[in-house]
């Protein structure tokens, strides 16, 4: 029997060997059934258990000192197993357990309130008209005149239904504009700047011209929706792009993916936070176009948007409906962010283990 | 021979070769350390294997097929539980969707991670996240395996497993697997042969065998990693100013 591996053989080749670095401490291991164990290298028992006296679980086991780093450290493959599930339990967060967060809805809730109450305050006092500052209280009624009339649900769903479709069309055309923009480098160079400059245009601006090209029909609201959202959409989404991790790319190469796959099955997806707030800016500008276009553009067969009655309040200089209007575009544009994007968002992000220690 | 390399050269632009007349053949079934230094260009040299970059000089023969390959952060993709992202290496590979959920967990079972198959990246610690990525590596059903320091950012306890992990799965699936390395412990402890790169420009300046021997004595491993040391030591020694 070669005593090689034998702690009391005092061979430079031993384990107490000086070229063996102390840092890797020698973990104590039966030797039942190392994966390829020649005969030759099992020792007795009972010449190491002087030095050794952690190691004899039985009589009949066999024990050595292994040096983890340097050879074998497990028994096989039921032993692999066994230390793998016990590290991983170790090495794994306790699930914690979500609860309601009360302050998230009570918090926004005070805030709104210490704000009328701020108005109201202020209207109190007197300092200007009534008919100029309305305070809350007017404001509430004319809400529920405009309901009893029925022209507040028709102008909210009106400018609710135009600037959802206008929005949901405008993603249609700007995915896979802005997904070309970021694969093709010689596109994206000639498009980029240009893109980027119809992002800072205010979208009101194209009003005048589609009056002229489309009349006072539907045509020109989309029309000013589209020139508002898609450029903000493709920036989201190429910005998206530009901060994937170039490794994605590689594995995508490597396991094989072609250029359309790469695209949907790899660049989409991990540019998806980008995109996300792609989408949300996008359904913001969306909104204020929409309105934009609303109120310049009234008469025809445009209908009886939030916009319209904005103007139509400006018309019968009532202040009440102007702040009507301006609390529902509001109320409208807080609820859709409530809503849609901060779920998803939400869970976009948890999915990913983005969410830890933000302020959300 | 899966894989010849023959007077390889790299260069990046007009700079100074990063690797310079690199020779080596690499047997079917065989397990490569490739060992070296910072700045030898040991993961380029893996890149040009992989087809991820061209070599500017001299000739390759790699498998017609391609290789699989795994990156030294886990690169996994964090939309995707550990089983999709299996999954896709299978889909992306052509496999049909039923066949490509069985297989997937065979895989993960064959890394011991049959349990974990649903959680998302960010919940597996650095060592699960290594065997997700080897189980996707493995789904590419390449003979060739190529490896950048897939252990290197893992802890020592969990690195000693995963060597001992990695030996047992290369022994069940019979692949051909070279393994890039700054540890001498690390090649020693897995490769068949180890080869060492000279740095700047990387060159093939010595190689080792490493015999079952070496894998149950750890005084006769160390020995051999002192040796291995030292002429890496040297290598070094020859860039000091």
């Amino acid at each position: 029997m070669p005593n090689n591996s034998s702690p009391v053989a005092e061979t430079p080749r031993a384990t107490e060997s000086p070229l063996v670095e102390p840092a890797e401490s020698p973990l104590v291991e039966p030797v039942e059934s190392p994966l390829v164990e020649p005969a030759g290298t099992r020792i007795s028992a009972s010449s190491i258990s002087d030095h050794d006296s952690a190691g004899s679980v039985s009589e009949h086991e066999e024990t050595r000192k292994v040096h983890a780093a340097l050879t074998r450290s497990s028994t096989g493959s039921a032993d692999l197993r066994e230390l793998e599930s016990g590290l991983d339990s170790l090495q794994s967060d306790a699930i914690r357990k979500a609860r309601v967060d009360w302050s998230r809805i009570l918090l926004p809730v005070a805030a709104v309130v210490v704000l009328i109450i701020i108005w109201q305050a202020y209207v109190s006092l007197g300092l200007k008209r009534r008919d100029l500052v309305p305070g809350p209280f007017d404001v509430a009624e004319q809400f529920g005149t405009l309901w009893a009339e029925g022209s507040l649900q028709e102008a909210v769903w009106t400018s609710l239904q135009r600037g959802l479709l206008g929005f949901l069309i405008s993603v249609a055309i700007a995915t896979p504009v802005g997904l070309l923009l970021a694969q093709v480098a010689p596109l994206r160079r000639a498009f980029g700047p240009l893109i980027s400059g119809l992002q800072v245009l205010p979208s009101v601006a194209w009003v005048p011209a589609a009056i002229i090209w489309f009349g006072l029909t539907d045509a020109t609201v989309y029309f000013v929706v589209f020139m508002g959202a898609i450029p903000s959409i493709i920036n989201g989404l190429i910005s998206g792009v530009d901060q994937i991790p170039p490794q994605y790319r590689s594995v995508g190469t490597v396991l094989g993916a072609s250029r359309l796959q790469m695209a949907v099955q790899i660049i989409l997806p991990a540019a998806l936070p980008g995109y996300l707030s792609g989408l949300k800016q996008g359904w913001a500008f969306s909104w204020r176009s929409l309105m934009a276009a609303e109120i310049i553009a009234v008469g025809g067969t445009i209908g009886f948007g939030l916009g319209s009655m904005l103007n139509q309040g400006r018309d019968l200089a009532d202040m009440t409906i102007v702040m009507s209007a301006i609390l529902l575009i509001l109320a409208v544009g807080i609820l859709i962010e409530l809503l849609v994007f901060a779920p998803i968002e939400k869970r976009l992000l948890q999915r990913r283990g983005l969410l830890s220690g933000s302020t959300r | 021979m899966p894989v010849v390399l023959e007077n390889l050269g790299k260069r990046f632009g007009d700079g100074a070769p990063v690797l310079d007349d690199v020779n080596a053949t690499i047997g079917k079934g065989e397990f490569v350390a490739l060992l070296g230094a910072s700045g030898c260009g040991k993961s380029t040299l893996l890149n040009i294997m992989a087809g991820l970059e061209v070599p500017t000089s001299g000739a390759l023969e790699v498998p017609s097929d391609g290789a699989a390959f795994m990156f030294q952060d886990s690169a996994l993709f964090p939309w995707l539980t550990a089983r999709e992202n299996v999954e896709l290496a299978l889909k992306l590979r052509g496999v049909g969707k039923a066949e490509r959920r069985t297989k997937a967990g065979e895989l993960l079972d064959l890394v011991h991670l049959a349990e974990a198959g649903d959680k998302r990246p960010h919940e597996l610690s650095g060592g699960m996240r290594q065997r997700v990525a080897l189980a996707r590596s493995l789904a590419q059903d390449r003979q060739l395996l190529l490896m950048d320091e897939p252990f290197a950012a893992l802890d020592a306890i969990t690195r000693d497993l995963l060597h001992d992990e990695l030996e047992r799965i290369w022994k069940e699936t019979g692949r051909t697997i070279v393994f890039v390395t700054h540890n001498v412990r690390e090649a020693v402890r897995l490769g068949q042969r180890v080869l060492l790169l000279s740095s700047r420009p990387g060159r093939v300046v010595q190689e080792w065998n490493v015999t079952e021997e070496h894998r149950t004595d750890a005084g006769l491993a160390g020995q051999l990693t002192g040796v291995i040391t030292a002429r890496l030591r040297e290598e070094i020694r020859r860039h000091a100013k």
